[in-house]
């Protein structure tokens, strides 16, 4: 599925903090947005899916999802967009997770929502597991028993399951330690591969972006400074904040030159 | 086969948890076995009782105001009426009016606390102006001025009570659940599409109901005493209900002579309101995150 984001401003009373004239998601593409804290990334995600407005954002401009326009949705037709074609993952897997429901619950009722019987619920879920490498065992247990990466693979096997064509991941790995990290990255990878998915992948790490993505947006105060194919835009950034951005990751070596 | 006997272990695993409870906490162990009898003598008090009859209109002019004997333990009222009777039968209403007053204060105070909590802004405003100016009055006045509103009865001292209870449970409520709507997982049952409705009373409830059931657990004690007080006063539970207020309050005229018919409803009201308490502070201890920290 293709996203394209046309004129998006989003503001909160006088302070615009988003102001993107172009973003386009191609099918089965992974795009990295990248900047640094407050430049807006997880905002624009969450105009995307539709819930900047309820955190009190006025949102304008134009969102469309394979040609078809999301501003204008009302709240029935975006709870079925939602985890059905869209779906979401947070920096914090195991926050994300209701505390009190077993894994397997909230699952089974994220896939009944969108039309699921009970029997498939199940189904899908114990396969969706298995996808992402886990043992459907764990659908048994309370999120704080699981493990970071564990609670992670958990949110993509569910975007999996409910078969969502567009996966938005706001800093998916910002939480983990760095051998999780590339786990979920591989993951991310195969899926779009195997599935098919578009990916929105938000990130500050250029290094994560640089090997996961196809092209790279990169974001400055809400606006996007500078995009385009990943290896070409960090190896020779266009802009003077691009080439910021890049010479501020630090290197090995670079202490002792 | 085997579904029974998970459940039975389950069963068994539960009792195994709860006896350990009870052990570590004595508090709650106290409160939880005086309530049991209190609720056990209520619920069987037409077979326990030596003269069920005596918890109506009963009057036997030859018995009137005896002092307690093997006949009549408690002594008999100014009917003839047996104490011990009356005081089983007075444990039935005050329990009625304890849960039915805790039930409506919950099920209108916790949903408009959750609304507020959840969708803040106007209308949390709202909700909340409303509850202040409950809140600002002394709850006890409150409920004696509308109990006199109606006629005298157990089920109109049960509203007036509840109609005072409630903002307490709503602003509980909007707090617990204004913190947890900022969680992530909120946020990511919204990503999923889950509706508003559903969000609220599979997440925002379950996870903001602790200090609620605790609060409503010291409340009981506390609505025992306003209710006895307002039956006291004459304007809750009329003759011949048994009512341990009522019951205080007619004999009290007579006190310094038959000390015994004011005496045993009023120890009544004491063990009952105390053992609500207990039970209340336990449960407070067991909950208290803090107290695992300092274990």
């Amino acid at each position: 599925m293709t996203l394209e984001v046309r004129n998006l401003r989003v503001s909160f009373g006088q302070r615009t903090v988003v102001a993107i004239d172009a973003l386009d998601l191609g099918d089965g593409e992974i795009l990295g947005l990248v900047g640094e804290s407050g430049s807006g990334k997880s905002i624009t995600s969450l105009s995307i899916i539709g819930l900047a407005r309820s955190l009190g954002a006025t949102v304008s401009g134009s969102i469309k999802l394979d040609g078809r326009e999301l501003t204008t949705l009302g709240e029935r037709e975006w709870r079925e967009l939602r985890g059905d074609r869209i779906a979401m993952i947070f920096q914090a897997p195991i926050s994300s997770l209701n505390p009190v429901m077993r894994v397997g619950d909230v699952f089974v009722r994220a896939l009944r929502l969108h039309g699921a019987s009970r029997a498939q619920a199940r189904d899908r879920a114990r396969r969706a597991m298995e996808e992402v490498v886990l043992s459907p065992q764990l659908l048994a247990r309370y999120p704080h028993q699981l493990s970071g990466g564990q609670a992670q693979r958990v949110a993509i096997a569910m975007a999996v399951a409910l078969r969502a064509r567009v996966l938005l991941a706001d800093e998916p790995t910002s939480a983990l330690d760095v051998t999780v990290q590339a786990e979920i990255l591989s993951l991310i990878g195969r899926m779009r591969l195997e599935e098919g998915i578009s990916v929105l992948f938000v990130s500050h790490d250029l290094a994560v972006v640089a090997g996961l993505c196809d092209r790279v947006a990169i974001m400055r105060a809400g606006q996007i400074v500078e995009s385009g194919a990943t290896a070409a835009t960090l190896r020779a950034p266009a802009t003077e904040y691009g080439r910021e951005l890049i010479a501020a990751v630090p290197r090995l070596g670079d202490a002792h030159a | 086969m085997t579904a029974v006997g998970i459940g039975a272990g389950r069963a068994r695993g539960v009792l195994r948890r709860l006896g350990h409870e009870l052990a570590r906490n004595p508090t709650l162990t106290v409160g939880a076995v005086v309530l049991a009898i209190v609720v056990v003598v209520a619920i069987f008090a037409p077979l326990l009782a030596p003269d069920p009859t005596d918890a109506g209109n009963a009057t036997h002019p030859l018995s009137v105001l005896q002092a307690p004997s093997s006949a009549h333990p408690f002594g008999t009222d100014e009917l003839g009426r047996d104490l011990l009777t009356r005081v089983m039968y007075g444990g039935r209403t005050s329990l009625q009016i304890v849960v039915e007053v805790l039930a409506i204060a919950a099920a209108i105070g916790i949903p408009l606390g959750l609304i507020a909590g959840y969708f803040g802004g106007a209308v949390d405003q709202v909700i909340m102006r409303v509850t202040d100016i409950f809140l600002a009055f002394p709850a006890l006045l409150l409920s004696l001025a509308i109990a006199s509103v109606f006629t005298p009865s157990v089920g109109h001292m049960i509203l007036a009570i509840a109609v005072t209870w409630w903002p307490w449970y709503t602003r509980l409520v909007r707090g617990e659940a204004a913190s947890v709507v900022r969680r992530p997982y909120v946020e990511s049952s919204r990503t999923l599409g889950v509706s508003h409705a559903r969000i609220v009373a599979r997440h925002v409830l379950p996870n903001a109901a602790t200090p609620v059931l605790v609060q409503i657990s010291m409340d009981a004690g506390g609505v025992l005493l306003v209710s006895a007080a307002i039956s006291f006063l004459g304007l809750g539970a009329q003759d011949p209900t048994p009512e341990w207020g009522l019951m205080v309050s007619q004999g009290a005229s007579y006190f310094s002579t038959q000390w015994w018919y004011a005496t045993f409803p009023g120890i009544a009201i004491l063990i009952t309101a105390m053992a609500f308490n207990l039970i209340g502070d336990g449960l407070r201890e067991r909950l208290d995150p803090k107290r695992v920290l300092s274990r």
